[in-house]
């Protein structure tokens, strides 16, 4: 099998502030990014000639490039399925980097997800269309099941009832992510944790997930320059080796609503991204000094741990309520705070943090990092990536 | 609750409730005598009546016919039993055989909630015998119905249903069924046969229309492959186990239970009153379905909890397969 572990690297990560009302477009947000990602890597927009980005994403690779002056492309692709796509656009950047196809690719993801159109809210055409998706969501949104708390929030339950797991272990995920946040200046919740008695007296969203199970709201673009792992030696930052990069979609695959497949307690698809990602790294979850885990909302973080291996079926819990994916836990997860504390760029600034936390220059720095896990959105078709100290 | 869609309009959230439990006590308490008729059939009456109805019939009005007749004497119109005990100005109007009877604080309460239109949707009468003349039939009331609310193509509304049975001389006369719908008129739309249509209806097509016509007949239909047999939901245009297209369904028991739910509480969903809650119902035929699970409180739902299958008319065009608790 041809791979190209290692042979790849992040080599620039760029961002703008996060906030919840940016007053700027979104298209000159992903500018912005670009442009701060090719300053961390020390390259110009000529040395630029491929663009990856989402399907969500509403700024088109051709205007991004000529906001920031890129000239020719050779390559651009965009990854589907909503911030399952997080991961996968370093996957594509790093195929066509590894195949030749470009020499330098940097990946996007710029919104105003808070001051614009929020994801959290209900949209009555979803269902509208009788597309495969709208069909898909036929079954579901005339119920008024149509947010993607309520959607998650079908797993927890049947969760909780096969293992005994609580709101309270749900909580605690939500309180490591805010105690990280609280010391990462560039997080919204910077300085702002929060208790488990908090918690659990916030309102509910949807039974079981309370308002604090679920990762806030945010304005703002991460950019990321990806180019082969010889270049990235010679240039101003440390490279973040690409040792794995996987997609993952599992049988019975749905968005956000897979209730009918025999088990609703794991995510079969985060499993596909697992095994491929160990098997290309050629290590196991023994290997990773902290994970960056998609935590959009707080139950699927104890799912992951187990598709991924750190713990068996259902004991997540334990390792959770054991202060395991804290700083100085046996698996520190989500040092920045993740989505639930830094910001909600759709898993595009769990990426960047990686890569910071691989350079050893982590706000929250965990010690002695070789290995980074980061995974992307759950629920749906999703990525996932081990990134490296070279 | 919930998903049944409390009254539009309608500030006291335990409405519904209260006039629940007022309607069944009404119910309960039975039959209930009014007032005999204020004055005795009579044949200037039965005249008048015959006359405005362009009944010509010589029994009701002629001695002479009557006496020669198979009754041997003057018989009222049939038709005529209510305008006997028809309370007069003074009574409540608009509500013949009111007076006093069951159903009066029912209506009143739906008035009071703003349900104050009102438009009489069924009336049956039977008629066990002819009155006679000089007979002062007593009316007796009883609450038999209520259902609501629902939306109707004049407003939201509670449909009201009584029973009034005439006795005179200790035998039964006659018996009539009467129903109204009480409505919210502010909701009267101006084209007034179309409901608001509801936003969140689905997407049908090819692979997906025969559910969907199961629905509108009150049958649950689970997608059956034509060749393997196997059943299949959601389904789909191709047999997944062995690639035939040739597709049949079989309709299903109607019965399922919780396998997972959840109780919706934020935001506002347009079509939903919050809370509501939705399930993942595991069906005895072996297919998962989702479903809204109404007419219990949010909080009673719990998994394993027994359901059957009901049917609610969300708008002019769709009909939901909806969930309610099954007593086992
Ligand atoms: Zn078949």
């Amino acid at each position: 099998m041809v791979s190209f572990s290692g042979s790849t690297a992040v080599a620039g990560i760029g961002a703008t502030e996060f906030s919840k009302q940016s007053g700027r477009s979104e298209l000159r947000l992903a500018a912005e990014a670009v442009f701060a990602a090719l300053d961390d890597a020390g390259l110009g927009p000529s040395d630029v000639d491929g663009l990856v980005t989402y399907t969500q994403d509403a700024n088109d690779e051709i205007a991004v490039a000529r906001e920031v002056g890129i000239g020719d492309l050779t390559f651009f692709s965009r990854v589907h399925y909503g911030g399952g796509a997080a991961c996968g656009t370093v996957m594509h950047a790093a195929m066509a980097v590894a195949t030749g196809v470009a020499e330098t690719v940097v990946c996007y993801r710029a919104f105003n997800e808070r001051s614009g159109r929020r994801y959290g809210r209900p949209d009555p055409g979803l269902g509208g269309a009788p597309s495969s998706l709208g069909l898909e969501m036929s079954w579901h949104v005339p119920h008024g099941l149509m947010t993607p708390a309520a959607w998650v929030a079908m797993f927890a339950r049947r969760y909780m009832h096969v293992h005994g797991a609580t709101s309270e272990d749900f909580g605690r995920v939500a309180v490591a992510m805010r105690r990280h946040a609280a010391t990462n200046p560039a997080a919204w919740f910077h300085d702002r944790p929060i208790t488990l008695a908090e918690h659990q007296a916030s309102r509910w969203i949807v039974e079981p997930l309370h308002l604090l199970d679920c990762c806030q709201e945010s304005d703002g673009a991460v950019a990321l320059v990806v180019t082969s792992a010889e270049r990235a030696r010679d240039l101003r930052r440390t490279p973040a080796l690409i040792t794995a990069a996987a997609q993952g979609s599992g049988a019975g695959q749905m968005m956000m609503t897979s209730y009918y497949r025999d088990d609703m307690t794991g995510l079969p698809e985060m499993g596909v991204v697992g095994r491929r990602l160990w098997e290309q790294a050629g290590f196991g979850p023994e290997d990773v000094q902290t994970a960056v885990l998609y935590d959009h909302f707080t139950p699927f973080v104890l799912v992951q741990l187990e598709e991924l291996g750190f713990c068996g079926r259902g004991e997540a819990r334990h390792l959770v309520a054991d202060g395991g994916i804290e700083i100085d836990g046996r698996l520190p997860v989500n040092p920045h705070g993740g989505q639930l504390g830094e910001a909600y760029i759709h898993g595009m600034n769990g990426i960047a943090e990686a890569v910071r936390q691989v350079r050893g220059t982590a706000a929250n720095q965990v010690a002695d990092v070789r290995n980074v896990l980061v995974t992307a959105g759950t629920g749906v078709p999703t990525s996932g990536l081990v990134l490296s100290a070279g | 609750m919930t998903a049944a869609n409390p009254p539009a309009g309608v500030p006291d959230p335990d409405f519904h409730e209260r006039l629940t439990a007022l309607a069944e006590k009404r119910m309960a308490a039975g039959e209930v005598y009014g007032e005999a008729a204020a004055d005795p059939v009579n044949l200037p009456m039965i005249r008048h009546w015959a006359a405005a109805m362009g009944d010509a019939n010589p029994l009701h009005t002629d001695a002479e016919a009557a006496a020669a007749g198979v009754h041997g004497e003057i018989v009222a119109p049939p038709a005529m039993i209510q305008v006997w005990t028809m309370p007069g100005l003074a009574g409540p109007a608009g509500r013949p055989e009111s007076a006093g009877s069951p159903i009066d604080d029912v209506l009143a309460a739906l008035d009071a909630a703003g349900y104050t239109g009102v438009v009489a949707t069924n009336c049956e009468q039977t008629y066990d015998r002819y009155l006679r003349l000089g007979e002062r039939p007593v009316p007796a009331t009883r609450l038999t119905g209520l259902s609501g609310p629902k939306r109707t193509a004049l407003g939201e509304g509670y449909f009201v249903t009584w029973n009034v049975t005439w006795y005179s001389e200790g035998e039964r006369v006659a018996e009539m069924l009467f129903r109204v719908l009480k409505f919210h008129p502010g909701e009267r739309k101006t084209t007034p046969d179309t409901r608001q249509p509801y936003p969140l209806g689905p997407a049908v097509n090819d692979d997906t229309a025969f559910f969907w016509e199961g629905v509108a007949r009150g049958e649950l239909r689970i997608q059956r492959c034509a060749d393997c047999g196997e059943l299949r939901h959601p389904p789909g245009p191709v047999c997944p186990s062995c690639r035939s297209a040739g597709r049949t369904y079989v309709v299903a028991s109607g019965e399922g239970e919780v396998y997972s739910y959840v109780v919706h509480h934020n935001p506002p969903i347009p079509g939903w009153e919050t809370p509501f809650a939705v399930a993942v119902v595991q069906l005895p035929e072996g297919v998962r379905i989702v479903g809204a699970v109404v007419d219990c409180a949010p909080a009673e739902v719990g998994i394993g909890m027994p359901l059957r299958v009901t049917y609610r008319q969300k708008d002019d065009n769709l009909i939901l397969p909806l969930w309610v608790p099954r007593e086992t």
